[in-house]
This record gives C-alpha cells, structure tokens and sequence, in this order.
C-alpha cells in the first residue's frame, strides 16, 4: 500500500487546522472560547500548530461563572500566560449584579443558563465576530447537527432547522453587521480521539481529569464534589473517593466517576471501556430531552 | 491497533421514510457502539411516543422537530469504530426540501449508501439521490434495498429494483455500485448475515464498509496547493520568514519542487515545508502545512502553488454542473460571490446550457429557469481567473459555492465540468 495517506488522528488534525485558519483569514474579530477543559486545551494546541511559527492570533475568551474547580482557573491563567495570549473574561456574577441575569433558587440551582446571556454580551462589547469553540458533534444529540462554521442572528441565536449547506471544504462565514459565527474545528473528534491525540502529543491537561481523592457527595448517581456552593440535604454525607472527571463544567454541576486512572494512558484504557456518554453526568444535560437544544438556539456554547 | 487506520466517510442517501435513520440507528446498535445512557433515553423516548420496542431513527433524528415530526432535518454526524476501521457517517434527510443538507453530507463522503424501500422500488427521489452521489463522484455507492420484511423476502423483488436502478445508473456516471437486501428495522444483513435471506450470498453492511478500499480516492498526481493565509510572525528568531499556509489539496510537494504560483505565473522552489512538529520533507493531501520559496513573490489568499510541469487551467469562463440550493431562484443575469478553494470573486450565470429532468434524466435546454433543487448545467463568467480542474479530477480544485451578497446565503453548489 501506498504511504500517501494520513491515519485518522492526522486527518482530523489536519482538518481542525484548516479550519482555524479558514476563521482567521474569514473574520476580522475571532476568540477562542476557553473554559479550561480538555476540548478546548485541544483547540489551543490545534491552534499553535495552525499559525506556527507565527503566535496564536486570536484572544480567548472565558465565561467565568464563579462556580468553578480552582484548579481550572489555575491552569487556564498558566496556559495563557505560556501562549502569551491575551484573554477576555466575561463573568456571570457581574452579569447578575447588573441585574442582566437573576440566579436560580434551589438545591439544584446553576448557572450554566445564566451563561448564555454573558456570552452574548461579551461577544456584543468584545465586537466578536467568530467565537471558536471546542465542541464535538459525538457529545451531544442537537451538537451532532452543527456545521464547522454556524450561524448566529443578531440575537445570538442558533437556527437549526435552517442551517445553510456546507459542500465540501468551503466554508462560508459571511455575515451581517451583528450576526456572529461559532466555529467548530473539532467537530469530527471523539472523546477516544481527544485521548488518544492528548496522549500522542503528550499535552498538559487540569489535575481534575486524573484520578485523585477528592470530597464529594452522592446525588442523581454521580460523585457531585464538595464546594462553597453545594447545599446538602439532610441525607447526604460528604465522604472522600478517589475520582476523576470525564468532563469540566462548572464544579456544581459536574459528576465524577470512581477510577484509578491516574495516568494518561491509564484514562485512554478506561476511556476506551466506558458504557455511558461523557455528558451523561452532566445535570445541565439532564434537565430535559432538548436541554442542550434548546439552550444552543438561545446562544449556549 | 488503529493508529494506521484510515477514515471512511460515509452517507445515507434516498427517499423520505426508506429507513436510513433507523439503518445507522442498528448499525451502531448491532456493532455495540451505543452508551448505555444513550440507549436509555432512546428507550425512554421511544415509549412515550407509543412506540414498541426502540425507534433506532431517534439515535440521528436529535432535533426537537425532528422527533415530532419523525423525519430527518438536518445531517446529522455519527462516529464509531470497529478494529478495522474508523467511520464518519453523516445521516441525511431524504425530503426533498432538504436537498441541500443531504448534498452537504454527502459532498465529503467517500461511499454513499443508498436506501429503497423494497415496497416502493426506485422513485423519483432516489433518482435524485443517486443522481446528485454520482454528480459528486462518490467512488462506492451501496445500494441497500430495505424493508425486505415487508415483502416476505422475495428474492424477485430484490432483482426487479436491482433491475430498476441499473436501469438509472447506466445513465449516469458511476463506477462502483454493490446491492444489499435488507432490514434495517430488524438487523437483516446490517451488521450480522441475514438467515431470512439465504439466497443472498453477499457480505453484510458493515463487513462491505470495513473491506472496502480506498485510499485511491485521492488524487495524488496533480500537485495543487492553495494559500489560506500568510504566516509573518515578526518574532525573534522568525524576523523574516514568510509562510504561506494551507492545507495540500491533492499531489505531493517536496523541498526543492520547481513552483508556480497561480494566477501571477511567478515561479520559484520549495524552500521549506514546516510545521510545528518539524521540518518535513515532503508533503500530501490532506496535510496542513506552511511552505515558504526561496523567492520573495508576493502571494495571497487565494492564489495557489502548484508544480510548474503540471498546472490548472486559469480561466474566467467556466462551465459547472450546478445544484441550486435556495428557495430564492435564480435571477436571471445576477451576480454573486463564487468560492472556488480560497479564492473568492464575483461572478455571473451567463448561460443555462441544459437542466436535467430527474425522473427521465434526460437534459431540458427550453426551461432555463433554476429553482431550489434544479440540476443544470451553466456557463459561469468570472471577474478574475480562477485556477481550476476538472471536478472528476479534482474534488477540491473542482468544486465551487455561488453566495448571494445580499442575503450572504449558500445558494448554489458547482462542479467544474
Ligand atoms: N418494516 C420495516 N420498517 C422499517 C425498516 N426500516 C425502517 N423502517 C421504518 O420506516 C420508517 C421511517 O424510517 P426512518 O429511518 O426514519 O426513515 P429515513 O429514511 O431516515 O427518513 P428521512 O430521514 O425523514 O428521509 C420508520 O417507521 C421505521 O421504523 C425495515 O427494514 N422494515
Ligand atoms: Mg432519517
């Protein structure tokens, strides 16, 4: 057989780097939507190879809810300052003490809705004209249906039902004054793809994604971890497990599972044998069978 | 393991409730590759909505819309992975008012797999289907006749539709064409042999796609390379370096190739091919990369590096098979934006040559007019060359998307005839 072809890890390299670079040259505003977890620590790296030996043109942006793992915004502020990069934060708490926002009541109460609406105003005060994300279609349902290159109205939102074609490699991010674009250039990865390149190219990732003792709290089938914002009910215990995290979000909503993978090839290995979605410990996902939908027309990630 | 392994990207294809959704739903089911949270929430919405057993449609069909209305909107994207093979599949929707989104998945598929409803045999879609997989030169095309359950298996009916799309294909071009009898609803040659079918000696779904070659869909003679953007990056130790970035459409370039860059004719030689990895020797689609020349030639977006001994054509008069994609028709004599690789310039519809009729495939030069969903053949003039192939060549270096300006929409899809 002919050498002349690239395995699949360096096909979807190569396509994200195309597509970074697509964004680049087609906007004249574009960020990096940067939470500090792994798909988007991958986008980073993607876009450090895409403008070698040039710097990573673009800022990023972070959404800080408040409720975050300390350890993200640790290594979010590290990594920035490695890639000498300028970052943007828009912040949940100034959003609701503006009054643009008013926070969930409850024990189950989050923020993740309320980021909508601070993204859309970073993105209006910022003049962003592309928001580059690190989502992947495998996640998600609704996320399965994104193009590389999404519209966005001047409201922010998503129009899935008329989204435009997408033939071939061209991308066309033409837009209005207002409208914006989120850019997806690791739609086609998988959580195992993530692993397995983060694993080849041994890039640095947060502390949370190994297995580690932590304290947590048994709720809704998942270790939930132990925080300034966690309320327990009478039931609960607080007890020390030794987790991992299979995805970050904010440390109020987001599970952990049981392991002992403490190494990158460890994860990989039980990556490769999990029998549910990573999201599946995700309550903003739970709340509904269109959660994810129905907050991505409204704006979401 | 799979760290040599390729990626097949494939599509459904066919009319509006022959079963594609549910096909993929038990390709992944029968192949182990859904989560069992996944499974569970299809369980759970397959029962409210009065359904016996699992509706496998609904591990694609993920919009709200979609699941009220039990058709497919949109592509939707799957993954998944057998030792042998790593696959893309995009799912489709066989409406025909969403033409262009099926266009979209396929326009990156190598195989496309066309579905039939063994009840109804080859209808008016299906010929638009295939014929739309055939304008875009998909190598392999799996025609899976489905349903077989619902015609008691009948190996003559199977023949008959084998029949009626030979009967289409012979009008158009394609090359390699496979037949599948199948239930998708029950698993029936998906992933596993059928035993209601043992008249059919050929190999299932799944185990067809794994085995299928194709690494010689890529073009891998005519070197063509165009430029996204240029890399200055003014810091240390870079000061003067110039690099021209991309992604190699087709061919291989090396260090020390004779170059020509498109449309100026300047030539000069590969000076270097680098990433942030190394310094390569030699580069081949579909890699990114950055190339600089020993020559300081000015060079920008849209232009393209290619080898001096084997160009394209620069022209400003093309002729394309074209698929319109808007509800808006065409205005006769208008302009628009033209994307051809990285170049962009304006351009007008100055002729309809022919339009195809679909059910008949034979070619219409009295209407000229071009509505959602027409195939035509049309002359396109441009402000400026673009540097092109022909589209059976080149799927990259021959294919272009017309915008409207004023709308900013995708309205049209070409290929370069
Ligand atoms: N009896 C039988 N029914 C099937 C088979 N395959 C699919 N169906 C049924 O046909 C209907 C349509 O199936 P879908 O998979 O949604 O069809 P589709 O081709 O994806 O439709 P669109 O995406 O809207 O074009 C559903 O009710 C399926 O259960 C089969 O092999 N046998
Ligand atoms: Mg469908």
């Amino acid at each position: 057989m002919s050498k002349y072809y690239l395995n699949y890890l360096d096909e979807l390299e190569s396509e994200a780097i195309y597509i970074l670079r697509e964004v680049w040259a087609q906007f004249q505003n574009p960020v990096i939507l940067f939470s500090g977890g792994k798909d988007s620590i991958l986008v980073a790296h993607l876009a450090k190879k895409a403008f070698y030996p040039a710097k990573i043109p673009f800022p990023f942006m972070h959404v800080d809810t408040g409720h975050n793992f300390p350890e993200t915004i640790q290594f979010r502020d590290n990594i920035i300052k490695d890639l000498d990069a300028q970052l943007i934060v828009g912040s949940v708490q100034e959003s609701i003490d503006d009054g643009r926002v008013a926070e969930e009541k409850g024990k189950n109460a989050t923020r993740n809705a309320l980021q909508i609406t601070t993204l859309l105003d970073a993105i209006e005060t910022n003049k962003v004209d592309c928001a580059i994300g690190g989502g992947r279609r495998d996640e998600e349902k609704a996320r399965a249906k994104e193009r590389f290159f999404s519209h966005r109205d001047d409201f922010g939102q998503w129009d899935p039902k008329n989204q435009r074609p997408e033939l071939w490699n061209i991308l066309n991010g033409k837009h209005f004054q207002g409208e914006h674009f989120r850019a997806f250039p690791i739609s086609n990865w998988t959580e195992m793809d993530v692993w397995n390149y983060i694993k080849r190219e041994n890039i640095a990732i947060p502390s949370l994604y190994f297995a580690h003792e932590r304290e947590v709290v048994r709720r809704d089938g998942t270790w939930i971890p132990n925080s300034e914002f966690l309320i327990l009910e009478e039931h609960e215990e607080v007890v020390t497990k030794k987790i991992r995290f299979r995805t970050l979000g904010d440390i109020t909503i987001t599970g952990g599972d049981e392991s002992d993978a403490d190494t990158l090839e460890k994860i990989a290995a039980e990556v490769a044998g999990m029998r549910n979605t990573e999201r599946g410990n995700r309550s903003d996902d739970k709340r509904s069978e269109s959660a994810m939908e129905d907050r991505k027309r409204q704006g979401y990630f | 393991m799979l760290d040599n392994n390729q990626l097949l990207r494939f599509t459904t294809a066919g009319s509006v409730d022959d079963g594609k959704s549910t096909l993929i739903g038990r390709l992944l089911y029968d192949s182990k590759s859904i989560f069992e949270d996944q499974l569970a929430a299809i369980e759970n919405t397959s029962k409210k909505k009065g359904h016996d057993g699992v509706d496998l449609a609904l591990f694609t069909d993920g919009l709200k819309d979609e699941r009220e209305q039990g058709i497919t909107i949109d592509v939707a994207y799957r993954y998944f992975t057998t030792p042998k093979r790593k696959f893309i599949i995009a799912d489709t929707p066989g409406h025909i008012q969403y033409t262009r989104n099926m266009i979209t998945g396929a326009s990156t598929a190598n195989v496309a797999t066309i579905l039939i409803d063994a009840r109804h045999g080859v209808i008016e879609q299906t010929k638009r289907h295939a014929f739309i997989a055939s304008l875009l030169q998909i190598p392999h095309i799996i025609v899976c006749i489905n349903k077989m359950d619902l015609v008691d298996y009948s190996e003559d009916v199977y023949n008959d539709i084998i029949r009626q799309f030979e009967d289409i294909s012979s009008k158009m071009l394609v090359t390699d064409v496979r037949f599948i009898p199948m239930s998708a609803l029950n698993g029936d040659n998906v992933v596993n042999k059928s035993e209601n079918m043992p008249w059919y000696q050929g190999a299932p779904m799944l185990h067809t796609l794994e085995t299928m070659h194709i690494s010689s869909d890529i073009n891998k003679v005519d070197a063509r390379f165009p430029v996204q953007t240029v890399l200055r990056p003014q810091r240390e130790g870079f000061i003067d370096y110039r690099g021209y970035a991309g992604r190699v459409a087709s061919g291989i370039f090396r260090k020390g190739d004779e170059v020509t860059v498109m449309p100026s004719g300047f030539t000069s030689k590969i000076k270097s091919i680098d990433t942030l990895d190394k310094e390569l020797e030699e580069a081949y689609a579909p890699m990114s990369v950055s190339i600089t020349l020993e020559d300081d030639i000015d060079i920008s977006r849209g232009d393209m590096i290619v080898r001096s001994n084997n160009k394209p054509e620069a022209s400003q008069d093309i002729e394309v098979m074209l698929c319109w994609l808007h509800n808006d028709s065409a205005k006769p004599r208008a302009k628009y934006s033209i994307r051809h690789t990285s170049n962009e310039q304006k351009a007008m519809i100055k002729e309809v040559v022919y339009k195809y009729d679909i059910n008949t495939l034979e070619r219409n030069s009295n209407d000229k007019d071009l509505k959602m969903n027409d195939i035509s053949k049309v002359k396109i003039r441009t402000t400026k060359p673009l540097m092109i192939d022909s589209y059976r060549e080149n799927r990259i270096t021959g294919s272009i998307i017309l915008v409207d300006d004023a709308t900013n929409e995708t309205v049209a899809a070409g290929m370069i005839v």
